[in-house]
């Protein structure tokens, strides 16, 4: 991959970590609340089915992750496991696309 | 001892080792556990009782466990990853010397929140 490319992989990282940074915390907080007493399929759904609020977060957060977790996967198998060049590129973006997918696929089953 | 290892041995005893070493760590099992939760979620699409029967499953007291290590990597991921966009993005400051600690502070006491709230 040229330079040019990795300095834009770079900055996909940083950014897409910064919007990471902001949905963990409220990811983190909603977890701690809602388990205080006991996880329900109800209490889950009552939050999230038809709440276009809670949809928009959760498809941000799908979309974030789907950025984030791809670069850092080929930053660890090309410098700890060695594996270089287009193929590597293909295959995390492959992660990248599935990630997306079947994200959006969790958040339209807690929505719809 | 050549002056290599020595010189590896150094830098690898540094915190700031060992917190690249738990970035990479709990970026790679948080990848891993993703598809895991987006499939549980999407239990739901199959309606409310599909759900709600994986999530007694998640009662058991070994998945708690295992839940609350999530917890304690997603934290830790988190606060690692701020502290390295405050590395990288704000100008030096004497504290960012403490931001290991606190870093590490931070992904504990969430951690222990949701331990203390799910048992």
């Amino acid at each position: 991959m040229n330079v040019r490319n990795l300095v834009l992989l770079w900055a996909a990282q940083r950014y897409s970590a910064m919007v990471l940074a902001l949905c963990v915390l409220v990811h983190l907080a909603t977890m701690i609340y809602a388990v205080r007493s006991g996880l329900s399929a109800e209490e889950i759904l009552g939050r999230t089915r038809g709440n276009a609020g809670w949809a928009a977060f959760y498809a941000l957060f799908v979309a974030a992750v789907a950025v984030h977790a791809p670069i850092g996967l080929r930053n660890i198998l090309s410098e700890t496991l060695g594996w270089r060049g287009r193929s590597l590129d293909v295959a995390v973006a492959a992660v990248g696309i599935a990630l997306a997918l079947w994200g959006l696929r969790a958040v339209w089953a807690v929505y719809a | 001892m050549s002056a290599a290892m020595r010189n590896d041995y150094r830098a690898r005893s540094h915190p700031a080792y060992w917190a690249f070493i738990v970035h990479r760590i709990s970026g790679l099992l948080l990848s891993l556990f993703l598809p895991l939760h987006f499939w549980a979620l999407g239990q739901a699409l199959q309606g409310e009782a599909a759900l709600e029967s994986f999530l007694r499953w998640t009662d058991s007291p070994l998945v708690k466990l295992a839940e609350t290590a999530i917890v304690l990597l997603l934290a830790a991921h988190m606060a690692g990853g701020v502290r390295l966009l405050m590395l990288e993005f704000l100008a030096w400051r004497d504290w960012q010397k403490s931001l290991l600690a606190v870093a590490a502070g931070a992904s504990l006491a969430a951690g222990l929140a949701f331990l203390l709230n799910v048992v």
